[in-house]
């Protein structure tokens, strides 16, 4: 027990890469090996999902310090493998533990070529993003963050639509570009300091403020593209549209966090007196992501593209929120990429849903679902206004502390954000009318089934923890918030030696 | 220095000499029908030489200096000597396959070999010229080796010619730095420099010899002869090309720059930072629009080359540690993939295009995969091996504040990761094209999968590699 409880994030992060191993070693006709691969997958994921349960009931909120904490040589010269979670990271590793399950059930029927190897890029893909925010080592992170651009990449280019290869090869060369960047960063990081030791730098690395600059360009570089931010957000849609509807809820509800994440855990405490200078241009664009891709989502007719442009806006409220280097502001971006990656995963199972019936997703096909699928419609409304931001659901927490931390620092700001969140009502609305309400005139629609059995645990549970997420914020911010106040007294504290005044200047990175 | 101790110092490459000279003469008694057991014989041959590199001393010099084997020169020697045992075992299966089997290639195999380990032993510029020429003799008559083919034949005479001319130009340059200097040693060299520093002739033979070398290397702008070479040569002469040749020209590179010319690094690292970034450039563009695997390789391989010069450029002791890595991941790689394009036969035939992968993962699954991973592992992307060696070459050139350089090699490496994802996507995306013959042939499924396990694995173990490379790095700065 001792043995499991101290190498738990280890077992969470590889034990999909054993159910992978397992599928890969089952032989026998094909529909027994696609079953297997199924079950497979559905039971590793779950038992995950419970083991980051478990992780979660074991987190210890009171403290910022890195918790389950795993330190074993690897490659040497201070690079090792160092797994552990603070608040910041924690809750991540329980999103993404909570979705999965998720994603293998709405593959249950919808994907019936290549099913093996569907279920082997899924369960790789979700090792690799345990371990992005599991990793305290700057290359051990790098190696996790960028791997899982592979299994992406086949999930789009082998089970998505017509465009899948223009989708696939757009979303990997254009976050490649930019992680490539943050890969000079890294090792710039590492040559200044000797050590590629996350917990190591965020207390003591003190770069000269030149420097933090270009090294905060790097990783912007990469998380910008992944989060994704206005205007390299143009891969999103695309991939969006093409992939199946489990790579789409994994696109959006956990890989965008990466970027987010990042931001939170390199550029803010790492490159402090950097994060102040660039936060103008942040708030910048954030806003341009939220207004302007709000009015694109309004012009959509394509659902999965509507929703896509809606997480762009989405993750302006987050970068927003993250800048303002406020306890509410912080608090409120993490909590709007969970809120965030419940909802959007949950959105785009809907579509799932309808698209397995009708195999499109123009808006203009749909109308007056309301008459045939009354379960359906009252789920998806629930998606669609927790999406808006309604009071009760977990999508306005997030939405207004990040409004609330913009205020405190720059009213403009904050007006320009809540002027987005109107808009977001607006296409969102647009959209829930245009979809489910209205007379059913469209044949093809007149014998549309309500959800089956399936789909009803599909979406059930989501409704419920969008609505806890809503009523009872509190268990998230436990886990957060003495994380987050760490991460600003070190931020502040940071900014504070920068501007310490002339003196002899001392060559080295550490303190 | 006595004798003994002298052939004692040399005794793994008088073991492959002799065992070579053996394998031609048995061969040239009983014919064509003893190539499989030749070729079983110089594989032999190989390994024990290996065993013999491994356990051999640790420095020693032989032949008045002309001769060195420190554990800079045991880890190149290790490496090439594993690629051609390899590549004779590939040799022997397709030429089996073709049905053109000959005595002569695993001996000429041998006797290129046994050219590198002279070179990667050099310590001076004689030794250097004599190791570099008997490979590139052996490896000429290579590309040509099968001779009934148009396209076999040219490019074992394109590479001949252009071959004579690099190897005019690197005698010009060592000509050059032996008149200005009086000597042919290295360390002598070196002294030479320092006490007196670079006149303008030396400077000139300088440029003429990294020019003769970068030459071997097929490195931008003296790489026009690779693409046609490698296109023509038979698949597992190609193989030996990139991995053994370019190991043993990387090597021969850092030694003859690194330990006559280390106080001159402000002569020479900007000639080396354009041939590298201009060979990453080229690599990464001139790859995309190529329909031929083979051709695409030797794109693959000029860029690969420029991440290797990059290492060189940094002109440190980390720098020549990453260029090691590199080579080792270069090498085992490399065999992986084109054991893979030896397995590309349809209906008894070779085929080479890259439209002919299509579809692959439906009709061999386990082949796909291995190729894949080993393309993705070459465009550098986590988790698979080429990023480790990418991450040290990027990291001794920011090291030696090479800032621009490193950036566009990064760029490079996004471009070329396009048409390394390509092949993936031929092979996950499209429709199935008519499957290949099933039978690889003995062996090649083995090595296959120890290249692909290679990379896949190689980030979780690389710790002992890295150290390896960081003791042959000492041993050059010792």
């Amino acid at each position: 027990m001792n043995f499991f409880m101290s190498h738990i994030l280890s077992i969470i992060t590889f034990l999909p890469l054993v159910g992978a191993a397992f599928i890969l070693l089952t032989r026998g006709s094909q529909s027994v090996v696609a079953s297997t691969a199924r079950w497979v997958a559905m039971i590793v994921t779950v038992i995950d999902f419970a083991l980051s349960i478990l992780l979660w009931a074991k987190f210890d909120g009171s403290t910022a310090a890195f918790q389950f904490v795993e330190h074993t040589a690897w490659l040497g010269n201070g690079i090792d493998y160092h797994m552990g979670v603070d608040g910041i990271s924690m809750l991540f590793v329980v999103l993404t533990g909570a979705l999965m399950p998720f994603c293998i059930l709405a593959s249950w029927k919808s994907i019936q070529t290549r099913v093996p190897e569907y279920m082997i890029a899924f369960l790789v893909l979700e090792t690799l993003m345990m371990g992005v925010f599991a990793a305290l080592d700057l290359f051990l992170f790098y190696v996790f963050f960028e791997g899982g651009l592979i299994p992406m990449f086949l999930i789009i280019g082998v089970w998505g639509g017509k465009r899948r290869v223009y989708a696939s090869f757009k979303f990997f060369l254009y976050t490649l570009l930019g992680s490539l960047l943050m890969l000079l960063a890294i090792l710039a990081m590492y040559f200044y300091t000797g050590t590629a030791d996350i917990e190591t730098l965020i207390r003591t690395a003190h770069f000269p403020v030149a420097m933090q600059t270009f090294l905060w360009l790097g990783f912007f570089a990469s998380f910008a593209v992944k989060l994704p931010m206005w205007p390299v957000h143009t891969w999103l849609p695309d991939a969006h549209v093409e992939a199946p509807t489990a790579g789409s809820v994994v696109l959006a509800a956990i890989l965008l966090k990466m970027g987010g994440y990042g931001f939170l855990r390199f550029s803010l405490p790492m490159f402090a007196s950097a994060s102040v200078t660039f936060a103008p241009m942040m708030f910048a664009l954030s806003i341009v992501a939220i207004i302007y891709t709000s009015f694109v989502a309004l012009a959509q007719d394509d659902v999965k593209k509507l929703i896509a442009y809606s997480s762009v806006a989405h993750m302006g409220f987050v970068t927003m929120g993250l800048f303002t280097l406020t306890q509410v502001g912080i608090d409120g971006g993490i909590f709007q990429m969970l809120s965030h990656g419940v909802v959007s995963g949950a959105l785009f199972l809907s579509v799932g849903v309808i698209y397995d019936r009708m195999h499109t997703r123009e808006i203009s096909a749909y109308g007056g679902l309301v008459h045939r699928m009354p379960i359906y419609a009252a789920c998806l409304m629930v998606f669609a206004l927790a999406n808006v931001g309604l009071p009760g659901t977990g999508g306005f927490v997030g939405e207004f502390l990040t409004m609330l931390g913009a205020f405190r620092v720059n009213t403009w700001v904050a007006i320009f954000a809540a002027t987005g969140a109107i808009l977001s009502a607006c296409y969102m609305l647009y959209l829930y009318w245009r979809v489910v309400f209205g007379e059913l005139v469209k044949p093809a629609l007149r014998t549309i089934k309500d959800l089956s059995l399936r789909e009803v645990a599909l979406l059930a549970p989501l409704v419920v923890v969008i609505i806890l997420m809503g009523v009872y914020p509190k268990p998230v911010f436990d886990v957060t918030s003495a994380s987050v106040a760490n991460l600003i007294a070190q931020h502040k504290a940071a900014v504070a030696y920068d501007h310490r005044g002339p003196e002899p200047a001392s060559r080295g990175g550490v303190r | 220095m006595n004798i003994q101790a002298d052939l004692l110092t040399v005794l793994p490459e008088l073991i492959l000499a002799v065992g070579a000279m053996i394998a031609l003469m048995i061969g040239a008694v009983r014919g064509d029908k003893v190539t499989n057991f030749l070729s079983s014989f110089m594989v032999l041959v190989m390994v024990v030489a290996t065993v013999l590199v491994l356990t051999g001393p640790d420095r020693a010099t032989a032949f008045h200096g002309a001769f060195i084997a420190d554990g800079f020169a045991r880890f190149a020697k290790v490496l090439v000597l594993i690629s051609a045992a390899l590549c004779i075992i590939m040799a022997q299966r397709f030429f089996e396959a073709e049905g053109k089997t000959r005595f002569e290639l695993p001996v000429l195999i041998g006797l290129s070999t046994l050219g590198m380990m002279l070179m990667v032993s050099a310590a001076n510029f004689v030794s250097l010229y004599l190791g570099m020429e008997l490979q590139s003799l052996a490896l000429y008559v290579l590309a040509a080796f099968n001779r009934d083919s148009l396209r076999s034949t040219e490019a074992g005479l394109k590479y001949f010619v252009l071959g004579a001319l690099s190897s005019g130009m690197l005698l010009y340059g060592i000509s050059l730095i032996y008149g200005f200097t009086g000597t042919v040693e290295f360390a002598g060299v070196a002294a030479i420099v320092k006490a007196s520093g670079m006149g303008i002739g030396l400077v000139f033979g300088l440029v003429f010899l990294i020019s003769g070398l970068a030459f071997k290397l097929s490195a931008v702008p003296f790489h026009m002869w690779a693409p046609d070479v490698y296109e023509g040569a038979p698949t597992p002469v190609t193989a030996f090309f990139t991995t053994a040749a370019k190991v043993a020209a990387v090597v021969l590179f850092i030694r003859a720059i690194m330990v006559p010319f280390p106080q001159a690094i402000h002569q020479w690292q900007l000639v080396v930072v354009v041939i590298s970034v201009l060979s990453m450039a080229l690599g990464a563009f001139a790859a995309i629009g190529q329909e031929n695997i083979k051709r695409l390789m030797a794109y693959s391989s000029i860029g690969h080359m420029g991440y290797a010069l990059l290492g060189l450029a940094a002109g440190t002791e980390k720098g020549v540690q990453s260029m090691l890595l590199y080579m080792a991941f270069y090498a085992v790689t490399n065999i992986g993939v084109f054991v893979c394009i030896q397995a590309m036969r349809r209906d008894g035939k070779a085929v080479e295009n890259i439209s002919d992968l299509a579809g692959l993962a439906r009709t061999r699954p386990q082949m796909a995969f291995a190729l894949a991973a080993l393309m993705l592992s070459l465009a550098g992307l986590p988790p698979l091996a080429g990023i480790v060696a990418k991450f040290y070459v990027f990291l001794a050139a920011i090291g030696a504040h090479l800032y621009g350089p490193a950036v566009l090699g990064v760029l490079a490496s996004a471009v070329g990761a396009y048409y390394y994802l390509r092949i993936c996507k031929v092979m996950y995306f499209d429709d199935a094209a008519k499957p290949f013959d099933r039978d690889m042939g003995r062996g090649m499924g083995t090595i296959l999968t120890l290249s692909t396990v290679f990379s896949v694995l190689f980030v979780v173990f690389a710790g002992p590699v890295l150290g390896w490379s960081d003791v042959a790095a000492q041993a050059l700065f010792h």
